[in-house]
């Protein structure tokens, strides 16, 4: 049980036109989305999706708008029905539930968050909250005790009986965890969800987020199109391109090995210093030439350079617990610090 | 005279034409003609519009427009028997509740009718101008003794307005979730709302008796329907998808959305809705009073009648205090709705 991911999507696939179920073979048969637009004016959504989500993991689905995430966590909970593939949660095939099952798991397993928040206006803080509850039809008192809690575990106590549009955007994505938090369910799908907020209060929800993950362990779906997000955020990264997986794996791989242009597009742009740990550049075992002094595996670079002083010459010994691990020679830090273009690029830049 | 009379003859249809040719009456233009005595003209220069009537004289086997109406008045009055023993018994009840709500509201004295009243403008608007406007207008049509015809007004838009919203909210909900639904109820919320109002009232005559409240009561009802019809089902198509999505994701039944999430959303729409229907009831109140409907209704009509200019004039004004006080109470009750749920994204 516990090898087995949470969430496990096998061959997904979504076309969007008159008859989708018709236009497989085509696209089994390798058709790309321009060309099946052209020939058959049926628009490949989604194509042959295949990821692992563990448990208590962040999985981050990143892309631009148009590559198909929204598209894709929705299959998770069925609001769009998928045109092949089967989606595993807990083992249990998702296409495969009648609508009655279907509504148990949205009621128990998986909650949602959503960009535009989504909150009933005409109901106040506490209700929206304990709108998961109420659907499954516990009573008041109860609750309303859970929606309480959670309210105030997202920092909004005081606020329960004002009503969505009194908040501001920050305040009601917090009503909008709470909510999914409260239904108490493994799984939390999170569609751009901090996206609609300023970048302050978005860093805020993100610590939130993290916070709430370090005591909670849900397994946590977030999409995003902002990779420094999906890069604070992620235990694994999905990055989606024209309704593709571009490429998966753990963040700081990816950053430091994209193999796609349009990821090395990407990645170019982001402060690696603040983005890349200290465990993703160093030599594994123990050496010992001059070190000069102790980091923790899981700084980032960036701090790294402010307690070297900006000293390149120094050698650290890399502990993690309290076991030493490795050591980072500065040098490397400094190297890892480079995006690696593309070979085109490298030319330019030589010239 | 007849220049069609050739179409048919090179067809080879003369002889079925003539087959049953008798002496049909003869049409409006041949009347005319007759009577100005100058044929020439009408046969030499022009050619004739091929209308029913001018194809009749070419052809005697087609019938003349005349036979048209005619017809549809014979089909009418041939199922009327069957329409009256279904439609009869269906709408009883309609009767029943219009003659309770009169005798109610006219046995109730005026001192308990009129606190009533205006603890009701209260209890809806919440609004100290409103309901003292309203407890004004009561007040004004005692003192000019037209309390009764009033009472007897609203009595009918009470018992019509709540049929209305009972049947058109419904209709909407299901307008807004099935667009086969919606595609065939748009021509006929189109019709019922353009239709001249007595033209309503022609059919009903013939199936009801004139004596019979209920006669007044579907006309009322067929012509203030719409409105709430038409709200509902936009109110239920705008909201909002990202909200719906949401309950769907919460996993809420069809039954929980739509008690839980839309119709509550829709309120302010459907609110609209039935203040529409209202005025539309009152405004039919004058023209159900040609079918017996008692009230402010008969007065105008006396008025006209007998040409009591002061009386139609004050019944009239009457009918105008009426529809203010009822948009006024419930436009204050829609506002409360808007105020207490929605932010206006």
């Amino acid at each position: 049980m516990s090898d087995q991911p949470k969430v496990r999507i096998r061959g997904l696939y979504k076309i969007f036109g008159e008859e989708p179920k018709s236009m497989l073979p085509h696209v089994y048969g390798g058709m790309g989305k321009p060309e099946l637009l052209d020939k058959h004016k049926h628009v490949l959504g989604l194509q042959d999706i295949n990821v692992d989500m563990q448990a208590g993991e962040i999985t981050v689905v990143m892309g631009l708008s148009g590559s198909g995430k929204s598209t894709l966590i929705r299959h998770l909970n069925r609001l769009i029905e998928p045109t092949a593939g089967e989606i595993l949660v807990d083992g249990d095939d998702v296409m495969k539930k009648s609508q009655e099952d279907l509504r148990g798991l949205r009621q128990t397993k998986m909650s949602m968050v959503f960009q535009k928040f989504a909150l009933l206006p005409h109901r106040t803080v506490l209700q929206n909250a304990c709108m998961a509850l109420q659907v499954r039809g516990m009573d008041v008192a109860e609750r309303e005790e859970e929606g309480r809690k959670w309210l105030a575990r997202v920092g909004l106590q005081g606020y329960e009986n004002n009503y969505p549009h009194q908040l501001s955007g920050g305040m009601q994505q917090r009503v909008g965890i709470a909510r999914a938090l409260t239904s108490n369910s493994d799984i939390m799908l999170m569609d751009e969800a901090f996206s609609a907020l300023d970048p302050l209060i978005r860093t805020d929800m993100q610590d939130l987020l993290l916070e709430l993950q370090v005591e909670l362990h849900k397994t946590i779906i977030f999409i995003t199109h902002d990779l420094d997000e999906a890069l604070k955020l992620a235990d694994h990264l999905v990055i989606l391109k024209d309704g593709a997986v571009v490429q998966q794996g753990e963040p700081q791989h990816i950053l430091l090995n994209p193999n796609d242009p349009y990821i090395e597009d990407f990645v170019s742009d982001i402060n690696r210093a603040r983005v890349l740990r200290v465990r993703s550049v160093m030599h594994e075992g123990v050496e010992g030439q001059g070190i000069a002094g102790d980091v923790s595996a899981n700084d980032t670079l960036e701090q790294v350079i402010a307690f070297s002083g900006g000293d390149t010459s120094n050698n650290y010994r890399v502990v993690q617990d309290g076991e030493p691990v490795g050591f980072l020679d500065m040098t490397e830090l400094v190297k890892a610090l480079v995006p690696r273009v593309s070979s085109g690029d490298r030319g330019a830049v030589e010239r | 005279m007849a220049r069609y009379e050739s179409i048919f003859d090179s067809l080879g249809l003369r002889d079925w034409c003539d087959a049953e040719a008798e002496e049909a009456p003869m049409s409006m233009a041949q009347l005319l003609a007759q009577t100005q005595g100058d044929e020439s003209l009408a046969e030499g220069e022009r050619l004739p519009f091929p209308s029913l009537d001018i194809l009749h004289e070419a052809c005697a086997r087609i019938g003349q427009t005349r036979d048209l109406t005619e017809g549809l008045e014979n089909g009418f009055l041939s199922i009327r028997n069957g329409l009256k023993a279904v439609l009869d018994p269906i709408t009883q009840p309609l009767s029943w509740m219009l003659d309770g709500a009169l005798w109610v509201f006219e046995a109730t004295p005026w001192f308990v009718m009129m606190p009533i009243l205006i603890l009701l403008a209260w209890a809806v608007s919440r609004s100290i101008s409103v309901t003292g406007l309203v407890a004004a207008v009561l007040v004004f049509f005692g003192f000019i003794d037209h309390y009764n015809v009033a009472m007897q007004t609203l009595s009918i838009i009470f018992v019509c307005t709540t049929i209305s919203m009972v049947l058109g909210v419904p209709i909407g909900i299901l307008m807004a979730k099935n667009n086969r639904f919606q595609r065939i109820m748009i021509p006929l919320l189109d019709l019922l709302q353009t239709l001249p109002t007595f033209v309503y009232l022609i059919p009903l005559i013939f199936l009801f008796s004139v004596t019979e409240s209920k006669l007044y009561g579907i006309a009322i009802i067929m012509y203030a329907i719409v409105p709430v019809v038409r709200l509902t089902d936009l109110g239920i198509r705008l909201v909002d998808q990202d909200v719906i999505e949401a309950a769907d994701a919460f996993g809420m039944s069809n039954r929980q959305k739509l008690f839980g999430v839309e119709i509550p959303l829709a309120l302010p729409n459907i609110m609209a809705g039935v203040n529409q229907t209202i005025m539309m009831s009152l405004a039919m109140v004058v023209i159900a009073s040609l079918v017996s409907a008692p009230g402010l209704g008969v007065l105008v009509l006396r008025g006209i009648r007998n040409l009591e200019l002061g009386v139609g004039i004050v019944a009239g004004l009457g009918i105008v205090l009426l529809a203010i006080i009822l948009d006024r109470t419930s436009k204050a009750a829609l506002a409360r709705v808007n105020v207490s749920q929605n932010d206006q994204r």
